[in-house]
Order: C-alpha cells, then sequence, then structure tokens
C-alpha cells in the first residue's frame, strides 16, 4: 500500500480540529504542563536545609549557646523550640513539629575545659531516612569543627592531619533542582504522548467512526501517521514552552548542543505515542485503555532513574530498566542540561531509544491493521 | 436522604462492578503488585559508591587511605586513574561517581606533621548522592586522620556529638518508602476507581434513568462511594500486611487508629474522584483531569518522597489539598513511630475536612448537571 500526501495531509487536518475543539482538552494540552512544572520544579528538591530541630541546653554557658550558634549559621538547622527537659525532643519528634534534638548535658562547657571528651547527645527522626542520614553527616561535621576551632583556640595542636576538600562537579552548589527538573521534563513529555494518544483509536471505534473511516480509501499507515503528527507537533511545541520555563524560571543551565535535546526529544515522544497507540488499539474500551495505560506508567517512571538511581536498584531490577525508554531519555536529558553531552557522547542511547519507538509504532499499527481484518 | 435508598444504589453499584471481571481484579491486584514491585525495586540507601582512586603518592599511607574508604562499605573502588584525564573521563562517562585525588609527596607531609589536602572529585549531577558521598568520605578521612596521628585509638575530640536515629534506627529507605506508598498507592487507586463512575452513566444515558427515580443526589453519591470504600480499605489491609510481612515494615501504633484513619482517609480521596467525574462530561477528559490532578502530585507533592519543609511557602499550602499528605503522616507515624491519638488528631480534623468538602462539592455539582 503506497502513502498518499495528499490523504495524510487531510488526515492531519481532521485530527488537529478534534484535538483543538475541545477547550478543556486545549488547557490539558497547554497549561497544564507550565503549572506542572512550575509546581513539581519546586517539590523535587531533596537539598536538606533549614531542618526542623529542637534544642535542650542544659548547660546555658557560653559554649553551649555557641554550639548552637554555630548550628543554626550553617543554614543546615534551623531552631524551632528550645526547653530544658529531653521529654520535649521527645514529643517534638513524635508529633513531627522537628526533624532533631540536639540535647546539651549539664557540663558541657566544663568538660570542655577541663580538656575531657564533652558530648552533645543528638537524636534524629528517621522515618524520612534521606534527610535523617544527610542531616547526621551535617551536624557531624559541624560539631567536629566546633571541636577543631576549640581546641585551637586553646593553643592545641590541629594542624597536622588529613583535609578532605571535595569538589562538584557539573552542579557545584550540589543544588537537586538541576538534577531533577530535567527529568520533570521528561515525565510530563510522556504523560503528555500518552494521553493525547491512548484514547485515540478506541475512542473512534467505541464512537462508531472507524467503520467510516475504513470505508474510506486510508490505509493503516496513512492513518497512524494522522494519528501521530498531530501528538508529536503538540509535544514539540510542549517541550519548547517548558524547556523555556526550565531555562529562565529555574535557571537550570543548558550546557549540551540544542539539537541534540530536540533531536532527544523528538525519539522519545515518537516512543511514548508509539506506546500510547499500542494500548489503544489492544484495548477495547475507554476504560480498558485508562487501566492498561495506569499499569505501565508507575513501573516505568520508578524504573527510570528519575527519583531513585538505577544503581541502587536489586540486580533484577537494573536490567529491566533496559527495557525502559524513559530510563534512556532521563540519562540523555541529564547529560545534556547538565553535563554538555551531545550526539555523538549518547549514541548508544539515541539508538536504542530509535529502536524502540520504530518497533512500538510499527506494532502499532501491525496491530490495527489486524483489528481492522 | 434515605438509608435504604442509598443502600439499593450501593447494591446497584456493586452489581455492576462484580460484571467488569477486568476492573475488580485489577482494583484488588493493582495496589498488591504496585506495593510489591516498589518495594523490591526502590532503595534511597547510599551505598557501595563507585569510586576511582587517582594516588600520585604511591605510597603506604596513600594506599591505607584508599582500603580505609573501601573497608567502610560505603565505596567500591572501581578504577584507579593514573592522570587527570583518566579521571576527568570516568566521571563524565559516569563510569565512577566519585575521584578520590591523593597528592604527591601525601606520605612525607603527614609523617612532618603537616596538614595534607586530599581532594575528592564529586559528580555532583546527582545532588542527593553527591551530598551524601561527600559526608561520608568527610567521616572516613577525620577519623582515619586521627588514628594515623595518635598511631592507632581515635583522637580524644574535644567535643563530639553522639547520634542516635529514632523510629528508623538503621536508617532503611524501605521504611520509609512502604508506609508511605500506602497512602500514595490508595490515592492513586481511590481516583481511579471513582473518577469513571459518574461520566459513564452520563456517557452511557443511563443517569436520566436514576434521575427520574426519587433518589436524591446525596444518595447517588455516597452510594457510589460505599463499594469502593470498601474496596479500598480492604487494599489498605492488604498494602500494610504485605509490607510487614515481605518487608519486616515495623507495626508500632494500634492497627484500630490506623483502621478508623484510613476509612476518614478514603472518604476524602474517593470523593475527590467522585467530584472528577461529576465535573467531567466524559470519560476522557474525567481521565485526562484524574491523570493531572492526582497521579504526579500524590507522588511528587505528598511528602511521600520530597519533604514538603523544603519546599516554598506557597507550594506548602498547595500541598494541604492532597489528602495523601495527610495519610502519609498518619501511615509513618502509626507504623513508625507508634503514635496515639495525641499527635495524629490534627491529621485526623483535615481528613474529615477534606472529606466533608470533597462530598459537599461532589453532590452540588451533581446536583446542578442533574437540572440542567
Amino acid at each position: 500500500m503506497k502513502i498518499s500526501p495528499l490523504r495524510v495531509r487531510v488526515l492531519i487536518q481532521k485530527e488537529m480540529r478534534q484535538l483543538f475543539r475541545d477547550p478543556k482538552t486545549k488547557r490539558v494540552m497547554f497549561a497544564a504542563p507550565i503549572i506542572q512544572l512550575l509546581l513539581f520544579g519546586y517539590a523535587v528538591n531533596t537539598d536538606v536545609r533549614n531542618v526542623t530541630t529542637v534544642v535542650v541546653d542544659q548547660d546555658r554557658t557560653a559554649e553551649s549557646r555557641l554550639l548552637q550558634e554555630t548550628l543554626t549559621a550553617s543554614g543546615y538547622f534551623r531552631i524551632v523550640e528550645a526547653g530544658d527537659s529531653p521529654r520535649q525532643i521527645e514529643a517534638a519528634l513524635d508529633a513531627g513539629r522537628a526533624v532533631m534534638g540536639v540535647q546539651i548535658p549539664p557540663g558541657f562547657a566544663l568538660a570542655l575545659k577541663a580538656g575531657e571528651a564533652a558530648t552533645a547527645q543528638i537524636l534524629i527522626d528517621g522515618t524520612s531516612s534521606n534527610t535523617a542520614t544527610v542531616a547526621q553527616g551535617y551536624a557531624g561535621r559541624i560539631v567536629r569543627d566546633f571541636a577543631l576551632d576549640r581546641a585551637s583556640e586553646r593553643g592545641l595542636p590541629t594542624e597536622a592531619g588529613i583535609d578532605l576538600r571535595a569538589r562538584a562537579w557539573y552542579n557545584p552548589d550540589l543544588s537537586s533542582q538541576v538534577y531533577n527538573v530535567p527529568g520533570v521534563i521528561g515525565l510530563l513529555l510522556l504523560l503528555m504522548a500518552l494521553l493525547l494518544t491512548a484514547l485515540a483509536v478506541v475512542r473512534e471505534r467505541e464512537l462508531g467512526t472507524l467503520e467510516q473511516l475504513m470505508v474510506s480509501p486510508i490505509n493503516p499507515k496513512e492513518l497512524m501517521l494522522g494519528k501521530t503528527v498531530p501528538v508529536l507537533i503538540v509535544c514539540l511545541v510542549d517541550l519548547a514552552i517548558i524547556t523555556v520555563v526550565a531555562l529562565l524560571w529555574f535557571h537550570i543551565p543548558l550546557r549540551g548542543p540544542i539539537v541534540a535535546l530536540l533531536l532527544a526529544a523528538f525519539v522519545y515522544i515518537l516512543a511514548g505515542l508509539g506506546a500510547g497507540l499500542l494500548i489503544s488499539t489492544i484495548s477495547k474500551t475507554q476504560q480498558e485503555a485508562f487501566l492498561t495505560m495506569f499499569l505501565f506508567i508507575l513501573p516505568g517512571i520508578i524504573l527510570s532513574g528519575f527519583m531513585y538511581p538505577v544503581d541502587t536498584m536489586p540486580e533484577v531490577f537494573q536490567h529491566l530498566t533496559l527495557l525502559n525508554p524513559i530510563r534512556y531519555f532521563m540519562e540523555m536529558v541529564r547529560g545534556i542540561f547538565l553535563k554538555g553531552q551531545g550526539i555523538m557522547d549518547l549514541w548508544i542511547h539515541f539508538l536504542v531509544l530509535t529502536g524502540m519507538a520504530l518497533t512500538a509504532v510499527w506494532g502499532a499499527s501491525q496491530r490495527f491493521k489486524k483489528s481492522l481484518e | 436522604m434515605d438509608l435504604h435508598r442509598l443502600l439499593a444504589i450501593a447494591r446497584k453499584e456493586a452489581i455492576q462492578l462484580r460484571r467488569d471481571q477486568r476492573s475488580l481484579i485489577l482494583a484488588f491486584a493493582l495496589p498488591l503488585f504496585m506495593v510489591l514491585f516498589f518495594g523490591y525495586a526502590i532503595s534511597w540507601d547510599v551505598k557501595d559508591i563507585r569510586l576511582g582512586v587517582w594516588d600520585q603518592d604511591g605510597s603506604r599511607a596513600s594506599r591505607e587511605l584508599a582500603e580505609v574508604f573501601e573497608a567502610s562499605g560505603y565505596f567500591t573502588i572501581l578504577e584507579r586513574p593514573a592522570s587527570y584525564r583518566e579521571a576527568e573521563e570516568g566521571l563524565s562517562k559516569a563510569r565512577v561517581r566519585g575521584v578520590l585525588v591523593i597528592p604527591p609527596g601525601f606520605a612525607r607531609d603527614l609523617l612532618a606533621g603537616r596538614r595534607v589536602p586530599v581532594q575528592l572529585l564529586l559528580d555532583g549531577s546527582d545532588a542527593n548522592t553527591a551530598t551524601i558521598a561527600q559526608n561520608y568520605a568527610g567521616a572516613i578521612v577525620a577519623r582515619h586522620s586521627s588514628q594515623v596521628l595518635l598511631g592507632g585509638g581515635d583522637m580524644p575530640l574535644l567535643a563530639g556529638a553522639e547520634t542516635r536515629i529514632w523510629y528508623n534506627e538503621t536508617l532503611e529507605s524501605r521504611n520509609m518508602i512502604v508506609p508511605g506508598l500506602v497512602a500514595v498507592i490508595m490515592s492513586i487507586i481511590a481516583a481511579m476507581l471513582t473518577s469513571l463512575t459518574i461520566a459513564r452513566e452520563w456517557e452511557r444515558g443511563t443517569m436520566e434513568q436514576l434521575a427520574s427515580t426519587p433518589v436524591k443526589a446525596v444518595e447517588i453519591v455516597l452510594g457510589k462511594l460505599l463499594p469502593y470504600l470498601i474496596i479500598g480499605f480492604f487494599d489498605v489491609f492488604v498494602v500494610v500486611t504485605a509490607g510487614i510481612l515481605v518487608f519486616d515494615v515495623p507495626f508500632q501504633g494500634s492497627p484500630l487508629l490506623l483502621g478508623v484513619l484510613s476509612i476518614l482517609f478514603l472518604f476524602g480521596a474517593l470523593g475527590v474522584g467522585i467530584f472528577i467525574s461529576s465535573v467531567a462530561e466524559s470519560q476522557v477528559v474525567a481521565m485526562q483531569v484524574a491523570m493531572v490532578a492526582t497521579y504526579l502530585p500524590a507522588i511528587l507533592l505528598s511528602g511521600f518522597l520530597f519533604d514538603i519543609s523544603g519546599m516554598p511557602t506557597l507550594l506548602q499550602g498547595i500541598t494541604y489539598l492532597i489528602p495523601a499528605r495527610y495519610f502519609v503522616v498518619v501511615t509513618r507515624g502509626v507504623l513508625l513511630k507508634g503514635v496515639g491519638v495525641g499527635a495524629m488528631w490534627p491529621q485526623a480534623v483535615a481528613m474529615i475536612v477534606f472529606a466533608a468538602v470533597g462530598l459537599t462539592l461532589a453532590t452540588r455539582i451533581f446536583k446542578k448537571e442533574i437540572k440542567a
């Protein structure tokens, strides 16, 4: 069967008109991604700053106050409550009013002066394990530096020893937003591609308009083109809008070539809408298509490395991620934005993702042809 | 409101549900599948950080430092670059997360009692892992440094911190993730179950039949909610049991409290679904709105992964509109902290308000549409 450019053009016109007719859908297509990026761009923040802290200072000396000040001055901790009984720490942690409690026992300053070990008790709420791990590290470092400063004030030798100087590449401030916002772009593009295609074919079937198309001279390949091209255009426009928001609003650096980003997004969107069309052709009702899409999307997100690094997953799941198109795009979009990588650095990703996209679109049109017969 | 009519609607909805085998199976199996899948797959525990060591000194002391990193369990030494180029390549190709650079003259200076700088180059693109790696490395180096200086034994630090972790002593991320998952899974399932129920009746034309009977709008909304409430409650039970049996998540608090609070939560979350369903006229729109309004917000804005206290004030305000937000606090509080009503009442009140407002709005919009 040959593809006629005229018939494809007419089909694209029809699909475009259908997409843009419903004002609610128009809002979902263009306003929702911007609002979502603005909301989620702020939400995806794992930086540990201003950890809510309760202080129980039983020593009440200049030294104990200095330790408190050192903690708050670091910017990592914010004292929300102060008290005199350790019970208060317990109550605040139970109710979730604070994440960390610091107890400075009586005799802290005396011990410091006598050159004995003076110990501050630190209690951390471990329910949020990530925050707890990071807060523990910061608190330990601050108290260690505090000890060194006190020692050097009293003329003790602190010069010798090993000094670790850490330097973070690509993201010197270690801001998690810089890492996560490009990931959110990937999620929004995928969601859009799926939302616009998962019901595309099954709706025509439920409404009975598929039969009208069947009696026309349009062949399945042309129909597939007609369904994909408009969605591809909408998604690329979305990409442009949200990339601008990411650059100008969130100040995410784009270090790699724009061409690489465009090309990566193009292939990724193609894979997404191919998957959506495939779901649409294998489902009998709209509800079924909805549930099927639902079944695939969350594992897809979880196994993409968006929230959880792939290399901390059990090995079986690490292998599973190799089948996940989202995973490839996450690595590409982060590489392009943060590391300044280009097409040459990511050619394996491009190759695999292109293969997946073509397979999905081909599979959808095969299924579709079969279901027509 | 007539209880008899309400129950009749509930029975009708239950019969319809029973006929729709596929949806029913999904309603029961999906939550279990999700908790097993995610419980196994995801972990935020930072262990075995891949490290390169560029040892420019090649002395015994420098090898010892590298060994200490390896022995800590937090780092695995994968490669030993011999030049800046090689170190850089390892980082940019993401073969390693960090490179430890030990300068020439390390051993000599250390023995001479001078301060020796050691550099740690980190791949900062994943800020979270990089921060944790940096903290671990700092602690390891400080400890090793004092041991070297004093020839074994810890330096009697003048001040120290004795840290204890509560509720989740080993800081296992699974203990944080599984209770949160209960809340997220349930709010997604709840919206998914109910978001199509009213839109479907409109599309099929059966809503007019219902409207011509003496049944009132409140009775339809509550009657449609009831079967899903039972399914949802059963799902909470299954997911929590799976978390305890399969993932060894502790259950410190009272099961009764969790039960009561989950019913309150389900009223709110199912109410949101019904609200969406009565606003949308077609199943397509209901699906699009449900996905956009509940799916990602439940994951990203509930405090399940990203701490709410770290968000800007405006966004913190918006999170109060996400029912999962309250339930995440409840599941973590009851399962991990073992706290009682005393600490949980703000959440309980919030969920009651949420359910009341959600159901009232749904009923009101629904009433308007029947009249129109």
